[in-house]
């Protein structure tokens, strides 16, 4: 579970459903699933014909939770990967009203991703109920070539698209979803670290 | 003047200088007097400082509310330089297009009224002309409807004002970094920061947020009212003059770092000082904040005994934790040592300004 | 406080019955600033020699750079300023007027604005759509009213706004639809009011009934100090002892006898009058919307433009 010790990264404080909602939008992804599942006691027939639940598995042990979550009786729709879901998910916003709350679950890259989709419709993100599940994996943005880098478990690590050696930063920003890395051997070419696993 | 001499700030020629490159950026005597010095007292202290932005000292920074000087064309290219390189300086949410225009008619209201000579704002309900003398632009264009400017309006002004700018929008009892023109900045990213509220923007900073002294900043920025700015300074070392020390091109300006040596000191090692203002914008409600940086190296920092015997004795009391953060830990010891040579040990003058 | 503006009367117009607009100019001429739609300002009346200081709405386009206008009900129970703005003041007269203040203003994200007021609290709202229909943003106004005779600004915005703006009169029967209005907004709507607190309140929480998020939501609350039983405030830095009136607040009775703390809101609402508590026997009254619960209970802090004391003993810093 992430803490809030970085004053820059969201708090994820947990699903729970909100009470009026007039619909509910749960994307999911891979253990995020379970963040919905272990709440499946509050989900009465009235909460779940109101529901739509969008679910990837990637990050997820097998693909058991499709069945779990099939099974809940909401409308239910798995993507292969995250793009496609985070399509769906905004046609699903770009058809939806005030009183639609959405549900955010998975690793924290995910969240960010989902996040800034909704956000281009206007909902503000502190309205947003998420939930942090599965790797402590970091999305991070290279502040020099500003490629993102999904899944990032070391620091320092070798940035997929320019090939600097990043410092993962603890500073994240919402907007673009991702942790800022940056150079660690600016000042002296070749003196890196060797990398730690600090997110696993 | 009949005297050949004004303490009245009104510069007239610009210098032909660079800040990357061969780095010919330097100030003219005038100009160091001219200079922000941050330090009140021979001693660090960490604090908010802030107090109302009021002209003051004539000669001073502090004379006018938007302060230009001898490096305004200089400085104006190199920024033109870095957008052109890397469009992500500047960045405006979609929201904040009134903001925008709010900050466009501060910034050529404040720059005419200072520096007439300068600049001229001629208005005529919603019909505006602007002129900038100095880069010879001359535009006449309808307030409130951005096709009629070249560039969105926060972008035309900026490009037209010494100093960095960010725009906040005021919500839910926060204030949000929705807008700006960063290209001289001490080491943060506005396409990274941009749209974080203040503390997330403030988060890398150690110490202070244990201090809770951005708790009380942001409750004092709250309620800052229209027509009544506030400024603080802030500060930082730079090695060589590089106005452009983005964590972008961290790799082109970091090995500056390693190039200090007790010989090079006076010529390679800038104070770098913010004279940050914040200003409550009236049509948006939202926050400009303005952050002017200004460099001056050891050599002609010295030049004022006060600030020369002052400077050492601050670096030397600066906790690591912040000298680490302001990147000076493999300067700084070189650089005491070397301004120690100019400090006679002599007491120094309460207040910021030469003797 | 010496960056106020002296401002002329220039205009008194009844706009609908017992509601007068008030039009102000400055004095020195030159332009005003803009301002920002839901930006109030601090009007400072002399009468007789009582020195009034209420706040009210900027209720005119915030791009009229050569005036300001406020409008004040005629209030059934006045402390003072609406009857005398209505019986007393008079074109000609100067006012001392401070700079534009916001706590009500418009979220510039919103996809769309729906305004919802109530009577007087129409104010606020002339001035945010002005800027909406400059920005060319999407809003709409509802707008409840006892009679059509009693809706300031009724006509004029009809004829600005068109079928964007709803009124809904009592004696006619008619209601404000508020379900109705909740329902199939798009997402990024944001939602305001100002008016009576029953009416906010009503609003208010037939939206978070709908399921809108706190986020989208916004009301004024449009608060006079309350009255209530005199009492006496001591002041640590001097020692001296202030009286304070049954219709006079803390912070009134403070200037008239020469002190002036800071204020903007007079309201409750910005904080920018709290006052640290010293010592006190007795009971703070928290009249204000800002301190937490928790604070309200410490009482080590005093919201001096909204509560009041019953006790034997209050000592502020001041």
């Amino acid at each position: 579970m992430q803490g809030a010790t970085i004053r820059s990264r969201p708090v994820y404080p947990g699903l729970a459903i909100a009470p009026f909602a007039r619909r509910h939008i749960f994307a999911l992804e891979g253990e995020g699933a379970g963040a919905l599942l272990d709440i499946a006691g509050d989900l009465t027939p009235e909460v779940l014909g109101r529901s739509q639940i969008l679910y990837v598995a990637r990050g997820s042990l097998g693909v058991g939770h499709h069945g779990a979550l099939q099974n809940l009786g909401a409308a239910f729709w798995a993507a292969p990967t995250v793009p496609p879901l985070l399509g769906r998910l905004d046609v699903e916003l770009s058809r939806s009203h005030m009183g639609t709350r959405l549900y955010l679950a998975g690793t924290e890259g995910f969240i960010g991703q989902a996040m800034q989709v909704a956000a281009a419709h206007g909902i503000d993100p502190v309205s947003v109920i998420t939930e942090h599940r599965g790797s402590l994996a970091r999305r991070v943005q290279c502040v020099h070539c500003k490629g993102v880098t999904e899944g990032v478990t070391t620091s320092p690590f070798l940035c997929s698209h320019c090939g600097l050696s990043l410092f993962v930063r603890d500073h994240y920003s919402r907007r673009l979803g991702a942790f800022q890395g940056v150079n660690i051997d600016a000042e002296e070419p070749g003196a890196v670290p060797p990398p730690e696993e600090l997110y696993l | 003047m009949d005297t050949g001499y004004s303490a009245t700030h009104r510069p007239e020629t610009f210098r032909d200088e660079t800040f990357r490159g061969e780095f010919s950026y330097a100030n003219s005597p005038e100009n160091i007097r001219h200079f922000p010095f941050p330090f009140h007292e021979d001693a660090y202290r960490y604090s908010v400082n802030i107090e109302p932005h009021v002209p003051g000292r004539p000669g001073s920074a502090f004379e006018h509310l938007i302060d230009v000087d001898e490096h305004y064309l200089a400085e104006m290219a190199d920024r033109a330089q870095v957008l052109a390189e890397d469009p992500l300086r500047y960045q405006a949410l979609p929201h904040m297009m009134l903001a925008q225009w709010d900050t466009l008619e501060l910034l050529m209201e404040e720059q005419a009224r200072a520096y007439p000579h300068l600049f001229t704002l001629e208005r005529n309900g919603d019909q505006w002309r602007w002129i900038n003398r100095p880069l010879g632009i001359d535009d006449t264009f309808t307030f409130g409807d951005p096709s009629t400017l070249p560039r969105e309006p926060l972008d035309y002004i900026c490009r037209q004002t010494q100093g960095d700018i960010a725009l906040m929008d005021q919500r839910d009892g926060n204030l949000w970094l929705d807008a700006g023109m960063i290209t001289a900045q001490a080491d943060w990213s506005l396409d990274f920061d941009v749209g974080m509220n203040f503390h997330e923007w403030h988060a890398p900073v150690p110490l202070a947020p244990q201090m809770g002294v951005f708790d009380r900043a942001l409750k004092y920025l709250l309620n800052l009212q229209l027509g009544k700015p506030v400024r603080r300074l802030n500060w930082t070392m730079t090695i060589n003059p590089r106005l452009d020390t983005s964590p972008e091109n961290y790799p082109k300006w970091g090995p500056d770092r390693t190039t200090v040596t007790p010989e090079n000191v006076g010529q390679k090692v800038h104070l770098r000082v913010e004279l940050q203002s914040l200003w409550r914008l009236p049509r948006s409600n939202g926050m400009l904040f303005v952050i002017r940086s200004y460099m001056m190296r050891m050599d002609e920092v010295v030049t004022v005994p006060k600030w020369g015997r002052r400077l050492p004795r601050v670096l030397e009391t600066l906790p690591e934790e912040l000298a680490s953060y302001k990147g000076l830990s493999r300067y700084r010891q070189t650089t005491i040592d070397w301004l120690k040579r100019h400090d006679d040990g002599a007491p120094t003058s309460p207040g910021i300004f030469p003797d | 406080m010496s960056d106020d503006l002296q401002m002329r009367v220039t205009a008194l117009v009844d706009e609908a019955a017992g509601i007068r607009r008030v039009r102000l100019e400055p004095v020195a001429g030159g332009p005003l600033p803009a301002f920002s739609g839901g930006a109030h300002v601090v009007v400072a009346m002399r009468d007789g020699d009582v020195t009034r200081r209420n706040p009210y709405s900027l209720c005119c386009d915030p791009e009229d750079r050569t005036g300001y206008e406020i409008a004040v009900a005629r209030a059934a129970a006045s402390r003072g300023g609406s009857a005398f703005i209505h019986e007393r003041l008079a074109v000609g007269d100067v006012l001392v007027v401070g700079a534009p203040t916001n706590l009500f203003q418009p979220d510039w994200r919103a996809k769309k604005h729906i305004l919802v007021a109530g009577g007087i609290g129409i104010t606020p709202f002339v001035a945010m759509m002005a800027q909406f229909a400059r920005a060319g943003l999407a809003f709409e106004l509802h707008y409840a009213v006892r009679s059509r005779a009693a809706a300031a600004f009724a006509g004029v915005l009809q004829d600005r706004y068109g079928p964007r703006v709803k009124i809904y009169a009592a004696d006619e029967g008619a209601r404000l639809p508020l379900a109705v209005l909740v329902q199939n907004q798009p997402l990024g709507t944001h939602l305001y009011t100002c008016g009576p607190e029953r009416l906010m309140e009503a609003v208010l929480d037939t939206a978070r009934q709908a399921g809108w998020p706190e986020q989208a939501l916004h009301a004024e609350h449009f608060m006079a100090p309350p009255p209530g039983d005199p009492f006496s405030v001591t002041l640590a830095n001097s020692g001296r002892e202030v009286a304070v009136g049954p219709d006079q607040s803390l912070l009134e009775a403070l200037e008239a006898a020469g002190i002036n703390p800071r204020y903007l809101c007079r309201g409750g609402v910005c904080g920018e009058c709290a006052t640290r508590v010293v010592e006190f026997r007795g009971t703070i009254l928290h009249g204000d919307h800002f301190l937490t619960p928790e604070e309200r209970a410490e009482s080590r802090t005093i919201m001096i433009c909204m509560s009041r004391f019953v006790g034997d003993r209050l000592v502020l810093d001041l």
